[in-house]
């Protein structure tokens, strides 16, 4: 396959084609608005629907009603917008309707700057939207992973009935890296029939999909509960991924890092390991379901003796560090989130101090 | 072996393109490449830069606080990045309009007047071709015939551009041999 160089935005939009999702519906927000202005012609080359909507409120129910037709269908936006769209997501999970994310974070809070952060940590894992609803959600660290990521993000949808989410910071949005494309997949969902409020004529089954997530009976709403919550105790089983980095031999220290972050955390543990200074790296790849089990192995190595959880945000990832460690090890956080990336020479300098009082 | 490279100018100086042609003739000769620009709330004749790693392994952090060599467009510009560039890099500068040198003398300088020879060229909005054709003739980073041929590519769409841009090109290699 052939290597062309491209923008993390607009392979993320030529992914999502690639994917066979041909319905984009989005309002601009820097620093991902390159993804609208690629598909805004080239969606029509493809014969897909670009829309550029009032608002991320009314983009939020655009994405309900086309995935209640059982089409593929992706939306892009930046921390305040994924805010306004959350209620939607929440009506998503509820209907048990597929649909793709895509969070290009800025800084926050409120409208916070444009430069790259990992400040949506919780947003996305933890408190997407109101009741017992959650997303997938998958976190690139390079351009190559992020048309990977949004390329499985569509099945993974289709698969769980539930919106996916692709988590990336400003940097991985505006970097340009070479990519290559894997093949065109299908344009629509094979498992649509099961959900798709649209129209009985080309069904054999004469069953009757309708799309809700009002349930006013408390027996039902409190098994539709326990089916989201088998959905996602199933993703915890089987879509878990994550990058273990030097973690062979022995190390002193474990970081865990993901996104551009931990693309700096391998390059100073590159640099250390010239000086003698073992470091290892979870890089979590899904950060919804989170690599507990992965986190928890490498930390608990003898050789180890404090795991760091490093992120472009003020300490939202350390509590999953933490809760997958579970005490065994001292676990500290470390971050900035104004908008400068963390450098390696930052990052050795924090492994040196964590290493010089013991 | 990784390098990096910034370039560096006013906006509109067609800084980005810069990078961009480099950050693609590399990844034509098969190295990895990142290709960073600055975006905050820029605008036409307010600062831009963008930084090109070149590797022949995967990149790890695309943020560097010390790139290897700079093209500089401004002399703001040189003020503000002349002296993270690493001892050994090339700092090429822009001398249509940067009077002076880096002070640096543990750097490659080479100082091309970029404006003045995309002026005679045919157009000074050929300065960074100049600058960036200067600079891999001097660094050797990519071959020559490499980065003709991403020069092309780039303006396939506005062919019209190509012979302008092809002529700044030959005109910038030789003012690095001059130089």
């Amino acid at each position: 396959m052939s290597k062309v160089l491209m923008k993390g935005n607009e392979a993320i939009a030529e992914a999502a084609i690639r994917a066979g999702c041909l319905n984009y519906f989005a309002y601009p927000i820097t620093p991902q608005s390159e993804v609208a202005e690629y598909l805004s012609w080239r969606l029509p080359e493809v014969n897909g629907v670009f829309l550029q909507g009032e608002s991320e409120v009314a983009v939020g129910y655009m994405i309900f009603g086309a995935a209640g037709a059982g089409v593929r269908v992706f939306t892009t936006s930046s921390s305040p917008g994924i805010s306004l769209m959350s209620e939607a997501i929440s009506y998503l999970c509820g209907a048990q309707l597929p649909a793709v994310f895509v969070n290009i974070m800025r800084g926050g809070p409120g409208l916070g700057g444009i430069l790259p952060s990992q400040a949506d940590y919780f947003q996305a894992t933890k408190g997407i939207g109101h009741g017992d609803c959650r997303l997938l959600v998958m976190a690139p660290a390079s351009v190559q992973e992020a048309v990977e990521m949004v390329m499985t993000a569509f099945p993974l949808a289709e698969k769980y009935r539930n919106p996916v989410m692709i988590l990336g910071d400003g940097l991985i949005g505006q970097m340009m890296e070479p990519v290559s494309f894997p093949d065109q997949l299908k344009t629509e969902p094979s498992n649509k029939d099961d959900w798709a409020s649209n129209g009985m004529d080309h069904r054999k089954r004469d069953k009757r999909n309708l799309v809700r997530s009002l349930f006013l009976d408390p027996e039902q709403l409190n098994n539709n509960n326990l089916a989201l919550r088998a959905k996602y105790e199933r993703m915890k089983q089987e879509e878990v991924r994550f990058e273990a980095y030097n973690t062979q031999g022995d190390y002193s220290v474990l970081m865990v890092s993901y996104g551009t972050m931990s693309r700096v955390c391998k390059t100073a543990a590159d640099m250390l390991k010239a000086e003698g200074i073992e470091v290892g790296l979870i890089r979590p790849q899904t950060l919804f379901p989170y690599p507990e089990m992965a986190v928890r192995e490498a930390a608990r190595k003898s050789s180890c003796r404090a795991v760091l959880s490093i992120e472009m945000s003020m300490g939202q990832m350390v509590e999953d560090v933490e809760r997958s460690v579970q005490g065994a090890r001292p676990v500290q956080w470390y971050g900035k989130c104004g908008g400068d990336v963390p450098t390696p020479e930052e990052i050795i300098d924090l492994v040196k101090r964590t290493l010089s009082p013991m | 072996m990784q390098s990096e490279v910034m370039f560096a100018g006013f906006g509109g100086q067609g800084i980005l393109l810069s990078g961009k042609i480099l950050a693609h003739a590399a990844m034509e000769e098969g190295y990895e490449v990142a290709w960073i620009p600055s975006y905050g709330p820029e605008m036409r004749g307010g600062t831009a830069y963008c930084l090109v790693v070149i590797s022949d392994r995967p990149i790890g952090s695309p943020i560097i606080k010390n790139p290897k060599h700079l093209v500089a467009m401004n002399r703001p510009s040189l003020d503000k990045f002349a002296n993270a560039i690493k001892p050994g890099g090339v700092i090429l500068t822009n001398a249509s309009l940067i009077p002076g040198d880096s002070g640096r003398s543990d750097v490659d300088e080479l100082r091309v007047p970029a404006g003045d020879i995309a002026a005679e060229a045919g157009s000074p909005k050929a300065a960074n071709i100049v600058a960036l054709s200067a600079f891999v003739a001097r660094s050797g980073l990519v071959s020559l015939d490499t980065l003709r041929h991403c020069v092309e590519d780039e303006f396939s769409k506005r062919p019209n551009l190509i012979p302008l841009n092809l002529k700044a090109m030959e005109a910038g290699i030789a003012a690095a041999k001059k130089s």
